[in-house]
């Protein structure tokens, strides 16, 4: 029933689940650790964080109890990359996070996965089941004395703050999804107090990659700070939209004649949460450096109202804000109102420059990424489109 | 309510707690269950989970009021959400929202009197490549258009019967 339509061949499909298992229980466990440190592979669900730094902070935390959560609550508009991976790639998934276990010494694994992908459970919970029976999960894994670990599956419901580490943990522990404040950080005071790793589907997943492959063959593709391949989830006015693996630093140019969207005139990179990168800034990269991704990019197309676009993601983070503080509450509303007086064609340049300077507020006085990204796409399209939203003749 | 519909529900919800646990973190887990086999996390449930999990129900609640998947209103057996999304409005998700509502006749955020729909909006449901999309309870429709409104009611309309069978077996 679900067409699943990624394009050319990907990176995944040439990994044998079990691989890059073996290849790390073979070493001790700072072996793993320093392959995907010379790796370079930074968090795949936006926001970068090295993976072996977070891996090697849980290592040094101490505790007796240590956990791996894989987040699956892949809510940021836009993307998909991580509902391809849990159907066609569940294996690696779960291959991650034992090797996260492995290196960190955590016994239990949590999958947290969207509410709105409750269809995928059922056949993520048999690959589990195939898993413990062909021992690459439950005791003693791989016949390695010691090594103990087991997934479970929870399920969220239908709140994209969850997305957030701290807020995921949150719901994990039967509290509303409200972000805490950092310091301090799962990796020493996690779920239900424990040092944890929380890391993205995708990230898990490149992780056996590195170890099958080889960390320099990991590096020597993509852009010094952002190494390595990614997958993307392209949506919007292009001929192929679907999921496609390209290097790190691509630029939105290249991906755009790769997918179909020549002629678009501004694209969304990183969902709602992201920015609006207009046609004169094509030839920007891709890659953490310049214009970060969790792998959204939604393509408009030259007939596209920007301001309907802005209008879209405001009521998006009004829905999604969790109200604890009060730059995201009551900011976004306001933004909204100015969206609405700028279709309307009712709004002074003096007021823009109010509202834009509350969405800084917003950016500085968050206290969680949802808040101080929500004002993102209405200041670059406030920027970049001002021929287009000023002076309108209202209905 | 009735006295035994209530006895029923509670030990509905002790075997619930039978198989979650009752830690804190089971909260979720039992929430979820309930509103799956139910339909409906009453005010009398709450108290009822607060009490087996030892926290105040006021706790409970907060979490219900938060979770956009949780709702302490009575829903329909079919709880429809069209996704509103960039990419899905871009696809014509307004068409088919106005042809859900003209189909059902209510509303959204409302339930249709005979308790079968309730029909709601969702953010983004990771089907961006093939919008608009549209969940019916945990299955995904995709490239949703307003002709094919009407045949996924039906759809709906016609699993009614086996639907109910199972979820009172499972209750």
């Amino acid at each position: 029933m679900i067409v699943e339509t990624t394009h050319g061949s990907l990176t995944f499909c040439s990994i044998e689940p079990g691989s890059g298992l073996d290849s790390t229980l073979e070493r001790p466990p700072a072996n793993a650790l320093g392959r995907i440190e010379a790796s370079g592979l930074r968090g795949r669900g936006g926001a970068g964080f090295p993976t072996s730094l977070k891996w090697d902070l849980a290592i040094k935390s101490p505790g007796e109890n240590k956990y791996v959560i894989c987040n699956a609550d892949e809510g940021e508009p836009g993307t998909f990359k991580d509902r391809v991976i849990l159907s066609d790639f569940a294996d690696l998934v779960f291959e991650g996070m034992t090797i996260g276990a492995f290196v960190i010494g955590a016994k239990r694994g949590i999958v947290y996965l969207r509410g709105e992908y409750a269809y995928l459970r059922s056949h993520l919970e048999t690959v589990l089941r195939r898993r413990r029976a062909q021992n690459l999960l439950g005791k003693k894994i791989r016949g390695r004395d010691g090594f103990d670990f087991d997934i479970e599956i929870r399920m969220g419901a239908g709140a994209y703050v969850c997305g957030e580490e701290t807020a995921l943990i949150e719901s994990l522990e039967g509290q509303r999804g409200e972000p805490r404040n950092r310091p301090p950080f799962p990796i020493d005071t996690g779920y239900l107090g424990n040092p944890t790793i929380v890391n993205n589907v995708e990230t898990f997943a490149w992780v056996v990659c590195i170890l099958a492959k080889g960390a320099k063959w990991f590096n020597s593709i993509g852009t010094k700070k952002s190494t390595g391949l990614k997958l993307f989830s392209v949506s919007g006015d292009c001929s192929q939209p679907g999921v496609y693996e390209f290097p790190m630093g691509i630029t939105v140019a290249e991906l755009l004649k790769e997918v179909g969207g020549e002629g678009a005139k501004a694209v969304q990179v990183g969902g709602a949460a992201g920015q609006c990168v207009p046609a004169a800034q094509f030839e920007r990269t891709i890659a953490y450096e310049d214009v970060p991704t969790g792998g959204s990019v939604i393509v408009f197309g030259p007939d596209r109202d920007m301001l309907r676009v802005a209008e879209n993601f405001l009521e998006f983070f009004a829905d999604e804000s969790c109200g604890q503080c009060t730059p995201c509450r009551e900011g976004t509303p306001k933004l909204i109102e100015g969206v609405k007086m700028l279709q309307q064609g009712r709004c002074s340049m003096h007021y823009i420059h109010e509202l834009c300077s509350l969405g800084e507020t917003m950016q500085l006085a968050s206290k969680c990424g949802l808040g101080q990204m929500a004002p993102n796409a209405f200041l670059s399209i406030v920027e970049h489109f001002q021929d287009e939203i000023l002076g309108r003749i209202g209905k | 309510m009735l006295v035994t519909e209530q006895e029923r529900l509670r030990s509905n919800l002790v075997k619930m707690t039978d198989r979650f646990g009752r830690d804190r973190s089971a909260l979720m887990p039992i929430l979820q269950e309930l509103k799956r086999t139910r339909y409906h996390i009453s005010e009398y449930s709450m108290q009822v989970i607060a009490d087996l999990l030892d926290i105040h129900p006021v706790e409970v609640s907060s979490v219900v009021s938060f979770y956009s998947f949780l709702e302490d209103k009575p829903q329909g057996q079919f709880v429809i959400r069209l996704c509103r999304t960039i990419a899905c409005d871009m696809n014509g998700a307004g068409n088919v929202a106005r042809q859900l509502e003209n189909d059902l006749g209510v509303e959204f955020g409302e339930t249709t009197p005979d308790g079968k729909f309730t029909l709601g909006w969702a953010n983004c449901l990771g089907m961006c490549d093939q919008g608009p999309a549209m969940l019916v309870n945990e299955k995904i429709y995709t490239q949703v258009t307003p002709e094919k409104v009407h045949s996924i009611l039906e759809e709906c309309r016609s699993t009614f019967g086996v639907h109910a069978t199972v979820d009172k077996e499972r209750c």
